[in-house]
């Protein structure tokens, strides 16, 4: 996505549709840089747990995982109020992956965040284990909710969200969704409903990495125009590159001072991001890497 | 024992689809952005112009293929079982099955052992959704080439029918004369024996083979029924086989208690009552694991049907 560096340094333009001030053009003011490099740490840390679990699995979704790491990153070590030591905190954020099989991205942030040891992480889709190939919320401490099948994740945020305002709580609801996700019809039934209940503690980000199981979206199901079919649907529209964080916290930031409309963030990113090879490639959807392909990914990553 | 070649369902309907296309031009099939993983990438790459992705949404690729045989074609449907049966039942129940429509549902990815993707992808209540509605066929073919038999099959057959495969390679079983004319509603015997009955569907009929080379060695001589079709179900095959054997189990990679032993257990209820005892999933969940592991765990492996056989004879006091 667009970058619009401003007169003032770090300062960035994020292009926003919004039924309030259509394409109106929003400038943030930017986040310290050590704060920033510790997202970038912590993004480069999370990665190489996804391949160490994957590979360890012999199987699982690396493509997705990957594009979907920026954003839960930001989520989980600045964006959201939360309890490693208190999984059940009434006041906590919720996160639902929609896509469940990001998972092992899941469960990296929940492990760096210290809900459970780091080296449980490769116990995940062995037998018995807590980290079940697709999110578990009776087995995982921290996960929110059971996905997996998709196109249900945001309907269950809908009704976190509307929890929170019945119990008059402040705690903010956020829902991560697949692009090919978008083509479920209930996605478009959750989408009527938010804005109709007006939920504006709500957000949906939907990781536009451009590829779903069988090919690009565009060739399978195409969603374009996507963020005029959102904004169409009465949402609050913010469309980022969704490997910057500095353009993740902005749409946070941005998404929370909206009233009275959900926001849904189109983060633009890489299928497979971080790994040369799985960037872009619909191979790498759901298969894990070779030994070959899973030494070369890990030096790529900063492994060693 | 001897060996088996082990193959994939899914090649089979793949290669089956082709056939079909190349036969008859009235041959539609849908997917639901899993085409290369069920197979009906195969048919894309011949018959682009009669391939139909309707990308992550299920419900919408069903009624399309009611719509589709309403205007006289053969409509395929395939995904993974998970997808393709509770997720989209109104609309099978609504557009397929109350109107009797042409609409083949080919599952792929049946049962436990799917593995490492654990419950939320394990389809295990399949064959109960699929047996209570009217007007529905239900088959679950044992191995690769039963697969292909079972598929042209179904595309001869008039009306809606469920096929249920697997997806793991899987022991080629029925490359013996027993099984070679395929025909919906009738129960192959496999094995002749003459004191007790073991039935098995889909992956669990090479088992049942195993069981009973096993029983042998305990001088128990078991007769081995695949029963690929469990909705009609042969009941004249089943009744046969309990009145000369006088002991039955089952054994099927499903929830035991809607599954095909059930469907045989009130056969038998209601016609010839022997001492009967079914293997399969005990009402729970599945989980990630290996294939292997979770047929273990949840009491699907040979030996679970050598012990169900056993019990049934102690009960007879033999
Ligand atoms: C209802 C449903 N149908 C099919 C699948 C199988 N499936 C798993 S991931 C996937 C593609 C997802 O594409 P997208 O939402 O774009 O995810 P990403 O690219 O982020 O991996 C499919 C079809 C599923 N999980 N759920
Ligand atoms: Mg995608």
């Amino acid at each position: 996505m667009k970058i619009f560096p401003s007169l003032i340094s770090k300062e960035y333009e994020v292009r926003v549709y919004s039924p309030l001030h259509i394409g109106a053009g929003i400038v943030v003011n930017s986040y310290p840089d050590e704060d920033i490099k510790m997202l970038e740490e912590m993004a480069g840390k999370v990665r190489r747990h996804i391949i160490e679990m994957i590979y360890g699995a012999g199987s699982g979704h690396p493509g997705g995982s990957l594009s979907a790491t920026d954003v839960l990153v930001a989520l989980y070590f600045m964006e959201m109020n939360h309890k490693a030591d208190d999984p059940k905190w009434e006041d906590r954020d919720r996160f639902v992956l929609s896509k469940g099989h990001a998972a092992p991205t899941l469960y990296a942030c929940l492990a760096e965040s210290g809900y459970f040891p780091v080296d449980e992480l490769k116990t995940i889709r062995k037998i018995g284990s807590r980290l079940q190939g697709h999110p578990d919320m009776r087995k995982t401490p921290g996960v929110e909710a059971s996905t997996g099948s998709e196109g249900q994740g945001l309907s269950m945020g809908i009704g976190m969200a509307l929890a929170a305002k019945l119990d008059r709580k402040k705690y903010r609801t956020y829902v991560m969704l697949g692009d090919g996700e978008n083509n479920c019809g209930q996605i478009w039934e959750a989408a009527m409903s938010a804005s109709q209940f007006k939920i504006d503690n709500l957000v949906a980000i939907i990781d536009r990495n451009k590829l779903q199981l069988d090919g690009p979206t565009e060739k399978i199901m195409s969603l374009e125009p996507l963020g005029d079919k959102w904004k169409a649907f009465g949402w609050n529209v913010i469309e980022i590159e969704g490997h910057n964080f500095r353009e993740i916290l902005a749409a946070f930031k941005k998404a929370k001072e909206t009233k009275g409309h959900p926001s849904v963030i189109i983060a633009n990113t890489i299928k497979g991001k971080g790994v040369s090879f799985m960037e872009g490639a619909v191979g790498f959807h759901g298969k894990s890497p070779s030994k070959d392909e899973y030494e070369k990914a890990m030096k790529e990553l900063g492994g060693d | 024992m001897k060996k088996w070649e082990l193959k994939n369902q899914r090649d089979a309907f793949g290669e089956a689809l082709v056939e079909l296309g190349e036969q008859r031009s009235d041959i539609v099939v849908a997917s639901a952005d899993l085409s290369c993983s069920v197979k009906t990438g195969v048919f894309a790459e011949h018959f682009p112009e009669r391939h139909f992705n309707f990308g992550i949404a299920e419900q919408n690729m069903i009624s399309a293929c009611a719509g589709f045989a309403a205007a006289g074609k053969t409509a395929f449907a395939s995904t993974f079982a998970i997808f393709v049966t509770g997720r989209v039942y109104d609309q099978i129940r609504q557009s397929v099955a109350y109107p009797k429509l042409d609409v083949k549902i080919v599952a792929t990815h049946a049962g436990i052992t799917v593995g490492g993707d654990g419950a939320t992808h394990q389809m295990i209540e399949d064959l109960a959704l699929m047996r209570v509605l009217p007007n529905m066929t239900v088959i679950v073919p044992a191995d690769a080439p039963e697969t292909k038999r079972a598929v042209m099959a179904a595309a001869e057959f008039k009306g809606p029918v469920y096929i249920r495969l697997g997806r793991a390679n899987i022991p080629v079983c029925t490359d013996i004369p027993e099984c070679q004319d395929f025909e919906i509603g009738k129960a192959s015997i496999m094995r002749e024996g003459a004191d007790i009955t073991l039935v098995g569907t889909g992956i669990m009929v090479a088992k049942c083979l195993e069981a009973a080379e096993d029983l042998k060695k305990h001088k128990i001589d078991a007769k081995v029924i695949n029963m690929s079709t469990i909705k009609p179900m042969d009941e004249k095959t089943l009744i046969k086989a309990a009145r000369e054997t006088g002991g039955m189990v089952t054994a099927e990679e499903h929830n035991v208690m809607v599954g095909m032993g059930s469907a045989v257990a009130m056969t038998l209820v209601e016609n010839f009552h022997v001492p009967m005892k079914r293997v399969g999933i005990r009402d729970s969940f599945g989980e990630s694991g290996t294939s292997d592991e979770l047929m273990e765990k949840y009491g699907l492996t040979v030996d679970h049907i050598v012990d169900a056989a056993h019990d049934v004879m102690k009960r007879r006091g033999r």
